[in-house]
């Protein structure tokens, strides 16, 4: 009681403290115990083996499934990143009135108020062998067979995941360009930095933090997803989520749980690749 | 077809209710008592009607936790218990994975499951399930054949994979060994079952076809899809397989490593050559496919094919000389069950069979267990249409009223004999899943 008294901050973190614990420790803990157990078609065998984690670091498909999963986030992470950047730059710089700048934001959240399956699904009709797309491109002679990769395909995917994403970036990037001193632009302007050199050399540094928080967003969101990949390859293609998933839908889960454990250890080096490069904390 | 997001029938949907949370204040067994002596007070009073049984009348007002797949989790069914029985059926629909494994790790979450005969095989031996005992029940007598000796007729062969009557007995009350012949005790009682093939839009393929081989045609290339769920698209690919000639197979529904991995092989050189448009999952997703003309030839399940043709786009259920791959359900009771809810499951299970609910499914293009008694229940025409393979005479009607097919329509595939008699394999669960499991994700991520 006297520790606590001396050192209420104890005291303080306390609910936190048990939050994490009991929803995101507790289940990390039983999902790496379930990873090295034994499995039938219809239970879950209490062991200690190593057979799960043999097999998918030794399968070729975990390779290519890993591939596809990278080439997935980066892709996504550079277009986003490009898109999230302008959108922010000219919502930020560009629109003095800050009601029309509030005005803009908003609508640009504004597809976001349906669900995020509902927003994938509605490029189907779109792309589709018979989709607008086609028969518009069909009716003003401009191809004369429709293109099958609009859709059941990897560019179908990464549209799918720019669409999602790119509020994840625009919003801490808007954020941390908000929080520029303008005065720090005018300056580099009259020391006589073009506009591009303004951006690189003075912007970009400046809003590091909001690059990374979004990068973190694109790509976590990315790496885990199965859902967007399955809907928009048509099945074609199988993200490390996709398989994660399969396993669980028959009842493999300690051959999921090694998959999910192997997919965050990976998320997790990534991260720490990327706070390698920019300190959040000292940023915000 | 499967039991997998089934979500074709709007009533369906709309049967996916949660089970309700336990009553306050009175525990589940008091609440039961209470019940019994209700009822007992209710007996004789002669309030059901329209009914030419009479169902017991203790178990009024008991409530019965169903869950299992779209297809026959339909909320008509519940009403009409409720009004015949009195009883509450509580319906949660869910797709057939989240079924099996609800099954194993939940067991007191149900009190009825309504499971498919491959899903049976891997779930019974878990435990949480309990044998019934056919002599308790009055239609027992009535089940088709296929579900008690596997033959629909005394000539019939039985097909490969895991025929129904094969996990259908277990040894014993206690027991979760399958047993060899019918014994007493029966481990689900079947609802429904179908005999599947792949679907076709008659005006795009521009050629009869007649043989699974005919999906790997390179006419069709980027035209094609068969479904990805593991268990059930390796028996459509076995077919495919079988009928090319490629491989031989002893037994389709438990392929040898060796089988396994020929087929993959097959789908996977067939996948890089761009013969599939996509593979899906869903049932909706199967409609769209062909509704929208990105495929021309699938794996399908028959009201998908009700589901395109409804909404005016030609789509034939292809029956192929192979033969069908067939699969079945049934309900279960779950180990739990005692007393006066044991009671009433029983009760349920026997006016499940009685032939309202058979009529019921037989209008949606299934087969119902008990054919003799659904024929009570259904017109003529009806009779003719869906298990007769008669040109309908008048307007064939969906059971919600929709009119499904004209004057003159004649089912694809034809009677209820010609198409269970011709089923080549049934959906199942093999020895090697773990390795084909492993094998198929393989084929997805190639």
């Amino acid at each position: 009681m006297r520790f606590l008294t001396a050192n209420p901050s104890y005291l303080q973190v306390t609910p936190l403290a048990l939050v994490i614990l009991l929803f995101l420790l507790f289940p990390v803990v039983t999902i790496v115990i379930v990873s090295f157990w034994d499995y039938n078609a219809y239970q879950l065998l209490p062991d200690f083996i190593f057979e799960n984690y043999e097999f998918l670091l030794t399968s070729s498909v975990t390779l290519s499934a890993y591939l596809k999963t990278f080439f997935f986030a980066i892709t996504s992470w550079l277009i986003t990143l490009t898109l999230g950047f302008t959108v922010a730059y000219y919502l930020a710089f560009y629109i003095r009135s800050p009601l029309l700048q509030s005005v803009l934001f908003v609508l640009c959240t504004v597809p976001f108020l349906t669900s995020n399956i509902i927003r994938m699904i509605s490029w189907i009709p779109l792309l589709g062998r018979n989709g607008l797309v086609n028969s518009t491109l069909q009716e003003i002679n401009l191809i004369d067979a429709p293109i099958e990769w609009l859709l059941y395909s990897d560019f179908a995917v990464i549209l799918a995941f720019v669409h999602l994403y790119t509020l994840f970036m625009v919003v801490p990037i808007f954020n941390s360009m908000m929080r520029i001193d303008r005065n720090l632009i005018e300056a580099s302007i009259d020391a006589g930095a073009s506009a591009f050199q303004t951006i690189f050399q003075v912007v970009v540094p400046l809003c590091k933090s909001g690059i990374a928080i979004g990068s973190i967003f694109v790509v976590t969101l990315v790496m885990g997803d199965f859902i967007t990949v399955s809907l928009m390859s048509g099945g074609l293609s199988a993200s490390v989520g996709v398989l994660i998933r399969n396993e669980i839908s028959l009842l493999q889960y300690p051959a999921a749980a090694a998959g999910a454990v192997v997919l965050l250890i990976t998320v997790l080096i990534m991260l720490s690749i990327m706070f390698r490069f920019i300190n959040i904390k000292k940023e915000l | 077809m499967s039991f997998d997001d089934k979500k074709d029938l709007k009533d369906t949907l709309s049967a996916s209710t949660e089970p309700k949370e336990e009553r306050s204040g009175l525990s589940r067994r008091g609440f039961i008592k209470a019940a019994g002596v209700a009822g007992g007070a209710a007996l004789g009073s002669g309030a059901i009607t329209g009914f030419p049984m009479i169902w017991a009348q203790n178990i009024k007002d008991i409530t019965l936790r169903q869950f299992g797949t779209g297809v026959s989790n339909l909320n008509a069914i519940s009403q009409k218990a409720k009004e015949d029985l009195g009883i509450n059926l509580e319906l949660t629909a869910l797709d057939s994975d989240a079924v099996a494994q609800r099954v194993v790790t939940q067991p007191r979450s149900f009190d009825i499951a309504d499971i498919e005969y491959w899903i049976c095989k891997k779930t019974f031996p878990a435990g949480t399930m309990q044998p019934m005992d056919t002599s308790r029940l009055k239609n027992f007598d009535k089940i088709s054949q296929l579900f008690i000796t596997g033959k629909l007729n005394d000539d019939s062969e039985i097909a490969q994979g895991t025929a129904p009557h094969t996990v259908g007995f277990v040894e014993g009350k206690e027991s979760v060994q399958f047993a060899s012949e019918p014994t007493n005790w029966m481990t689900l009682i079947p609802t429904i079952y179908n005999a599947d093939t792949l679907g076709i839009r008659p005006d795009l393929v521009g050629r009869p076809i007649t043989n699974w081989r005919d999906i790997m045609d390179p006419a069709f290339k980027g035209k094609t899809s068969i479904l990805n769920i593991p268990s059930i698209g390796i028996m459509d690919a076995a077919m495919i397989c079988e009928s090319m000639g490629e491989i031989q197979y002893a037994n389709k529904g438990n392929m040898t490593r060796e089988e396994i991995d020929a087929t993959i092989e097959i789908l996977k050189a067939a996948k890089s050559e761009g013969q599939f448009r996509a593979f899906w999952k869903s049932f909706d997703e199967s409609v769209n496919l062909m509704s929208s003309g990105e495929v021309v030839i699938q794996s399908m399940w028959s009201p998908a094919v009700a589901a395109v043709r409804a909404k005016g786009i030609e789509c034939k259920y292809q029956p192929l000389e192979e033969g069908y791959r067939a699969w079945g359900g049934g309900i279960g009771l779950a180990k739990h069950l005692s007393g006066l809810e044991l009671d009433a499951a029983y009760e349920y299970i026997d006016w499940y069979l009685s032939g309202w609910v058979g009529a019921y499914l037989n209008r949606q293009g299934y087969y119902s267990a008990a054919p003799s008694t659904s024929k009570e229940h259904m017109s003529a025409d009806e009779w003719g249409y869906w298990i007769e393979g008669k040109p309908a005479q008048g307007d064939i009607l969906s059971p919600d009223g929709k009119v499904m097919e004209t004057a003159g329509a004649v089912r694809d595939g034809g009677s209820y004999w010609d198409r269970m008699g011709a089923v080549a394999c049934w959906n199942s669960v093999m020895d090697e899943n773990k390795y084909m499991v492993r094998k198929w994700n393989e084929f997805i991520a190639s």
